[in-house]
């Protein structure tokens, strides 16, 4: 198999300080094959696309190409050794025309065209400015760009993400062309369709494993899925969760804190609705880059919407600053805490900070001093290293970007993945203050990329795919497998064990949610 | 890797965490090395009345100073307090023959107000780099004072003799001018640690996007700190003319680097978030002595400013050194 696969690396790992990114990826590609790659979000895949391309040096393992060792230090090594990559982000250099990029890569002309004819363009003008052309064309000239080096192996990120349907169909066509000439295509998606349309075998990943390589064949897509889920070990129920959801317990009729309608931001949010009740905390599920960035983006007035309108508390509201939503009672917390933390400054100047911005006289500080202690003594934030934030450990420095919502008394929350790469035991924490806030009658929009926090603090869970609500479900029926098919835009599993008795109403169906 | 250095701080580690906690302590040290220096290459100059001199002479240093510490802590800097200070004084000198002094006092720091709030709307709303910013404002503003100049050709020019007691007299080998100036650090000292506007500086400074999230709209504290930057150098202007005596086109132009100088000496980071103004008092104080130091030495003008030169350098790279985490 080693002989004659194009390419194979095995016992790839990788390890970014005290957390392993790979612990034993392996990925085999036989001539003329289209090989897909998949994982849920973190298992690994992006790592592994960087080891490939060179961009990344793994800690161990072994890379061969065409049977032969490879040592690839570099993109340009990479690309040398006959495999080429097209990201997700277009690469052309956006302030030089399109000759000039291709100049830049030493990238023959002539076989570009005709590549970038057969991909469906037929007016390219080479002396454009790439920063003028439109997403969709960049994509394709990122594409065709790759096929004119001729590479053995050509690896697609994404490809198809920003395209219309016409050009998807072109580009799907081109790879399965290129294949019968005895190339592989690397193929990385979140969509199944294309997947089971396109691709021989699928190499699945999870926590940085190669968990199992599968042919694409009918109903595949279960197996996929069950592959990516495995048997994960219980976080355990976070404390304070109800049995009992807050929408069971809200009268009917009440207005929700916040109600989205139609909201579409940016290239990825298209059509997005949903309620998020008062005393409720609502789960947002979706996998990288399906307009979840933007939907935050615009509920935090970082963002402005293009469609839809927002009502907090059935009022209308259109935010021009994240000021604005404050003001509305909506508060982000990032999941980068560089996104949100003054490094150099006191835990309590960061505690303190939203106070600071609406009030610029003399600070009264016995005030300050009791909110700030207040809101440090309920998240436990461990003080001991005094004065910057930035010599806190991670948990406790996300443990300040909420403490800093709670010292103001917050209304709703929305938390982008706040417990991405912190330990578990403040993770545990920070899902029992989620539940206490919710209890006290706040609301918070939870987006995670880690599945089982749905059970552990959520009372519902929406899922979003392509920009789009695809499945609204309780806490109750959300398990893992029931939302990673939902993520993947698989229709839900009708199976005993997730017919809800007792699921509410508005809970069945996101379709119905929206205002018709 | 012994465990001795695993468990236990290293010193030096120790020491940079100190001096980092406590950025005056090696300031303080390094002005009274300097005055003793000067003291044992001529014994006996450090006496009452040279201390009241170099007061006298950091003090105007140490107000424009205070414009680019305020605006360097949010990541800026203000280069046109030279000229704005100048303008104030020779405002207020050519008013003073027609108006009351007061009045003068007044009309003199309205230009200086403008021109910052010029600063702030150009950095805040339109986003333009302060260095650029206030670097443009010079220049008009020099255009401007000197048609502004022709226009008063013919009123002369005087100093009240309130300024003048501001700006040289000495009470009981006190100088006057501390009447001033303590009251306005105190209000810079507490008003950087104790208000909101001083924590937006060093949040805005530290990270924008940061304050941003949690509500601060940076334009209006840019604009705002910018006026208020005009407004300090005015003074500084009006007290420096009162020591000098002589308004002139080009009065407190000279202090633009050395005030820049200061505020680097005294710890304040020019990327933003980090110092204060406790320090920049400090560096004024320093570079008022160095000056003194070559002055003694009789080094001729050319090499002086080369020395002067190097040894701003030497000491703000030593002092990044120590301070910046390793």
């Amino acid at each position: 198999m080693t002989s004659e696969s194009l390419l194979d690396a095995s016992g790839v790992c990788k390890s970014y300080g005290p957390v392993a990114a790979l612990r034993d990826a392996s990925l085999t590609v036989g001539p003329g094959e289209v090989h897909a790659l998949v994982g849920a979000n973190g298992a690994g895949k992006s790592t592994l696309v960087k080891i490939l391309t060179g961009a990344v040096r793994p800690d161990s393992g072994r890379i061969l190409i065409r049977g032969r060792d490879r040592k690839v230090h570099s993109p340009a090594e990479a690309r040398r050794s006959g495999l080429v990559s097209v990201y997700q982000e277009p690469a052309l250099i956006p302030d030089l025309d399109v000759a000039d990029n291709l100049r830049l890569t030493g990238t023959p002309v002539d076989p570009f065209m005709k590549w970038v004819r057969a991909l469906g363009i037929d007016k390219l003008d080479l002396f454009e400015t790439a920063r003028d052309l439109p997403l969709a064309v960049l994509r394709i000239l990122d594409l065709a760009r790759a096929l004119a080096i001729e590479p053995d192996v050509l690896l697609l990120d994404e490809m198809t993400a920003a395209l219309p349907a016409n050009l998807a169909e072109k580009v799907l066509d081109v790879v399965r062309r290129q294949c019968e000439t005895g190339r592989s295509v690397i193929f990385i998606s979140h969509r199944f369709l294309e997947i089971s349309a396109l691709c021989d075998r699928a190499t699945v990943l999870r926590d940085g494993e190669t968990v199992g390589v599968v042919d694409v064949e009918a109903g595949v897509e279960e197996q996929i899925v069950e592959l990516m889920l495995g048997t994960r070990t219980e976080l355990g129920r976070a404390a304070g969760k109800p049995q009992q959801s807050a929408g069971d317990r809200r009268p009917e009729g009440e207005t929700p804190r916040l109600r989205i309608s139609n909201l579409g931001a940016g290239t990825k949010l298209e059509d997005v609705s949903f309620d998020l009740q008062v005393g409720e905390v609502l789960g947002v599920i979706a996998l990288e880059g399906q307009g979840q960035d933007e939907l935050f983006g615009v509920l935090s007035g970082s963002r402005r919407a293009l469609t839809g309108k927002i009502e907090v508390d059935g009022t209308e509201a259109r935010f021009r600053h994240p000021a604005d939503a404050i003001r509305a009672g909506l508060v982000y917390v990032p999941s980068n805490r560089v996104d949100a933390l003054l490094m150099q400054r006191s835990v309590r100047e960061n505690i303190a900070l939203p106070f600071c911005a609406g009030a610029w006289g003399p600070i009264d500080m016995a005030k300050e001093n009791v909110r700030v202690d207040g809101a440090i003594e309920r998240l436990q934030i461990d003080t001991r290293a005094q004065g910057e934030v930035q010599r806190l450990s991670g948990g406790n420095q996300q443990k300040v970007t909420i403490a800093r919502w709670i010292a103001t008394g917050v209304q709703t929350l929305l938390c982008f993945d706040p417990t991405r790469g912190i330990d578990i035991r403040t993770k545990r924490e920070i899902y029992s203050l989620l539940r206490e806030l919710a209890a006290q009658g706040s609301s918070v929009l939870l987006y995670t990329s880690e599945l089982e926090e749905v059970q552990l603090v959520c009372d519902r869970a929406v899922v979003i795919f392509g920009g789009r609500v695809v499945d609204v479900l309780p806490a109750d029926i959300a398990n893992e497998p029931t939302l990673m098919r939902a993520a993947y835009g698989l229709p839900r599993e009708v199976s005993s064990d997730a017919i809800p008795g007792s699921a509410p109403a508005h809970g069945a169906s996101g379709i119905e949610l929206g205002p018709a | 890797m012994s465990t001795g250095t695993a468990v236990a701080i290293p010193i030096g580690r120790r020491l940079r965490r100190f001096l980092r906690d406590q950025p005056l302590v090696p300031l303080i040290v390094l002005l009274v090395g300097l005055v003793i220096v000067l003291e044992v290459l001529r014994p006996g100059i450090v006496n009452e009345r040279w201390i009241a001199n170099t007061i006298k002479f950091a003090i105007p240093l140490a107000i424009l100073a205070s414009c680019q510490t305020l605006t360097m802590l949010t990541g800026g800097i203000d280069l046109s307090v030279g000229i704005v200070a100048t303008v104030s004084a020779f405002v207020m000198a050519t008013q003073v023959t027609t108006h009351d002094p007061a009045i003068a006092i007044a009309i003199s720091l309205l230009p200086a107000i403008l021109i910052g709030l010029a600063n702030g709307i150009g950095a805040g709303v339109f986003r333009v780099h302060p260095l650029i910013m206030t670097l443009g404002l010079s220049l008009i503003a020099t255009g401007g004072l000197q048609v502004y100049q022709r226009t008063v050709l013919a009123t002369g020019s005087a100093i009240p003799d309130s300024l003048a007691w501001l700006g040289t007299g000495r009470t009981n080998g006190v100088p006057n001018s501390l009447v001033l100036f303590v009251p306005l650090a105190a209000v810079i000292i507490l008003g950087l640690r104790r208000t909101g506007f001083g924590r937006l500086l060093y949040a805005i400074g530290d990270n924008e996007n940061a304050a941003r999230l949690s509500g601060v709209r940076a334009w209006q504290v840019i604009v705002v700190l910018y006026a208020l930057s005009g407004l300090l150098a005015g003074i500084a202007g009006l007290v420096y003319v009162g020591l000098i005596k002589a308004p002139s086109l080009s009065l407190a132009v000279p202090l633009l680097l050395p005030s820049v100088a200061a505020a680097v000496i005294g710890g304040t980071s020019i990327f933003g978030g980090r110092g204060g103004y406790g320090g920049t008092i400090v560096g004024a104080l320093i570079l008022t002595v160095l000056t003194t130091l070559l002055t003694v030495l009789q080094v001729p003008e050319g090499a002086r400013r080369i020395l002067f030169g190097f040894i701003i350098l030497a000491v703000t790279a030593a002092h990044v050194r120590i301070t910046e985490d390793s």
